[in-house]
């Protein structure tokens, strides 16, 4: 583990940056921290900075074939395998937690499993999941958080060689919940996972994966949807790491923004390393803002250290509502309501399809009608 | 009998060196069951027309009325003309992103009618207007207009037209851009929904072309933003054989 880079010194490199378990290695958050810079700090401090309540909390699940639940000591020679963590709030997370969740996929494949979280209360605390999937296992594991929250979480990803993952992680969070997550992912050989964030309610919620192509063949879909009303804070910063040959990444994110004081924030990382040979890249984040005083920041970054790939792309985009679609729309009848409706339902199902659960595509789907027909009571 | 009169329109646009004035007074009047070309040279102001009519906001109207059987059209929202009878076949209809055509056209219906269609009927309606029209059944879930060609989109307009029976349809310059065999295939579907409907159309081109299979009643020479001659279907093949120069003497195109 490497010891704290000094200060002012700017990290050249995102595989260089800092990665520890201990919240001593990293400096107190001062804002103007590039990881940090975007967050309304007053709201996450004491996640940062404060002692966090690292006991188990109690959440729901069905019995699904091919998959296990059940907490595992936070000493457990397992935690850790999938990354360690590069930001303060995370590594308070890590050092506070007593207890890991676990999540084995064995099936081949296994039946859809559904993780609903919606007890963390608003004291501040920890938590630490572990996901695994057996090598050549598939399987889909939706977290689904739900309630008050002032959560500083890790959520570890393991992908066995030849397994396919989805991990989708929904965030309903009430109005006033603070949540920042930080996920790391090991895909292994010719090992595929798909990576799904909704992001739907909280006052400020992060969630930032960061995905390690560490085997050959190995791939990521990397999915996110994000709809911020006002007042609402939405983060997330995927980050790609190709290691290893002929590895693959698919990272695509679209938000919608509406109203006064909505604000996303999009950093997409993707690092091509020296031994990346054959690595195909593309990564895209797109938004839409529906009313006035809403803001999208979108950064995409590209690190590429071999030159001999099949591809790497990006592309950002960040508009307002195409007039002339509303003109098509309207001109055959559809009122503007509905036709501003249809686009952004649109805009954001290219997503919603992605997820790879028919039942949670369909509540998703709703749960997005819902905050257009909201948006729309507070357009007047 | 449906009419609908357009009276001393006038519309401007602005530009960037400032408010253009680009329809000078246009009269005419469309009866039910008529077809209506209106030709003229490029820049003369046969777009704006049409995109006036069906409520753009991008053009301004400084004077004149257009109504439906009475009813002031430029008082009303782009839908609300809609829903009143009123249909333009675009000249580049936009794609939209992530809504299959299938959903598209029935919400469309549903709002031109104020009822969902019978899904059965529907259904059958809308497969019999495709086979029409040369369409793939693929088109159906596509995206709206999405990766369609120039000549596929024009279909998806005529689909529209057929299945959405407007009492007045304006077809903006809808055979640009065709080759011989989508032109026929395009001009059947309108012939089809006139004899299905009677509606009224108006024709927007620049070519005489699409008159060989969309018979027009009148010819009406569109310059300056104005109507500066009418005739019967004779018009148009004189203006194929002479073209539009002698109407562009001593007036500035605009």
């Amino acid at each position: 583990m490497s010891p704290a880079a000094p200060a002012l010194v700017p990290v050249q490199t995102r595989s260089e940056r800092l990665a520890s378990a201990s919240v001593d290695d990293f400096a107190p958050v001062t804002g103007l921290e590039f990881e940090w810079k975007f967050v309304p700090l007053a709201a996450v401090k004491h996640l940062t900075d404060g002692a966090l309540d690292g006991s188990p909390t109690a959440f729901g699940y069905t019995e699904s074939a091919g998959t296990a639940v059940e907490w595992i000591d936070a000493s457990d020679a397992r935690v850790g395998s999938a990354g360690l963590p590069e930001d303060r709030a995370a590594a308070n997370a890590w050092s506070s937690v007593e207890k890991v969740l676990s999540i084995v996929v064995s099936g081949e494949p296994a039946e859809e499993l559904v993780v609903t979280r919606s007890h963390f209360g608003s004291a501040p605390r920890a938590a630490h999941v572990l996901v695994e999937a057996r090598p050549h296992s598939s399987g889909i594991v939706i977290l689904q958080q739900n309630g008050a929250a002032n959560l500083a979480e890790n959520v570890e990803i393991v992908v066995g060689d030849g397994a396919q993952l989805t991990v989708v992680t929904v965030q309903e969070w009430d109005d006033d919940a603070v949540h920042l997550s930080n996920h790391f992912a090991r895909v292994g050989r010719d090992a595929n996972l798909r990576h799904v964030i909704v992001s739907l309610g909280g006052r400020a919620v992060r969630v930032n994966p960061s995905v390690h192509l560490v085997e050959q063949g190995a791939s990521i879909d990397s999915f996110g949807l994000y709809f911020a009303d006002s007042g609402q804070y939405f983060e997330q910063r995927p980050y790609i790491d190709h290691q290893a040959a002929n590895t693959r990444s698919r990272v695509n994110y679209k938000g919608a923004l509406q109203g006064a004081g909505a604000h996303t924030v999009w950093v997409g990382d993707v690092l091509i390393g020296p031994h990346a040979d054959g690595t195909d890249s593309y990564e895209q984040n797109r938004n839409l803002v529906l009313s006035e005083g809403a803001r999208a920041d979108s950064i995409p970054n590209l690190e590429i250290e071999t030159g001999n790939i099949v591809g790497a792309g990006h592309a950002s985009s960040t508009g307002r509502f195409d007039d002339e679609q509303l003109f098509y729309l309207q001109s055959r009848g559809i009122t503007e309501e509905e036709a501003r409706r249809l686009v952004v339902r649109g805009f954001l199902a290219e997503i919603i399809q992605q997820i790879g659960s028919p039942a949670l595509e369909e509540r998703i789907s709703a749960a997005v009608e819902a905050e257009l027909v909201a948006a729309e009571g507070v357009r007047g | 009998m449906s009419v609908l009169k357009i009276e001393d329109l006038q519309v401007s646009v602005e530009t960037e060196q400032g408010t253009k004035q680009i329809l000078r007074g246009v009269d005419l009047t469309i009866g039910q069951g008529e077809t209506h070309a209106i030709m003229g040279p490029n820049g003369s102001g046969k777009s704006t027309l049409a995109y006036a009519i069906a409520g753009h906001p991008k053009y301004h109207v400084e004077g004149g009325s257009v109504t439906l059987d009475g009813e002031e059209m430029l008082d009303l929202s782009v839908d609300e003309r809609a829903r009143a009878g009123l249909f333009l076949a675009m000249q580049y209809p936009v794609e939209i992103p992530g809504v299959s055509n299938a959903n598209f056209l029935r919400t469309a219906k549903t709002a031109i009618d104020g009822a969902a269609p019978p899904i059965r009927s529907w259904l059958k309606e809308v497969d019999a207007a495709m086979s029409g029209l040369r369409m793939d059944k693929s088109f159906r879930e596509r995206n709206v207009n999405e990766g369609f060609s120039g000549g596929e989109k024009k279909r998806n307009e005529i689909l529209q037209l057929e299945l959405l029976k407007p009492k007045f349809a304006v077809l903006d310059e809808t055979d640009s851009g065709l080759d011989v065999d989508a032109l026929k295939i395009v001009s059947e579907g309108v012939n089809r929904a006139k004899e299905a409907t009677g509606m009224g159309v108006l024709l927007i081109t620049h070519y005489n072309r699409i008159l060989r299979y969309v018979k027009p009643d009148f010819v009406h020479v569109f310059v300056a933003g104005k109507v500066a001659e009418q005739g019967g279907p004779e018009l148009a093949v004189r203006l194929e054989n002479e073209g539009y120069d002698r109407f562009l003497e001593g007036s500035t195109v605009g």
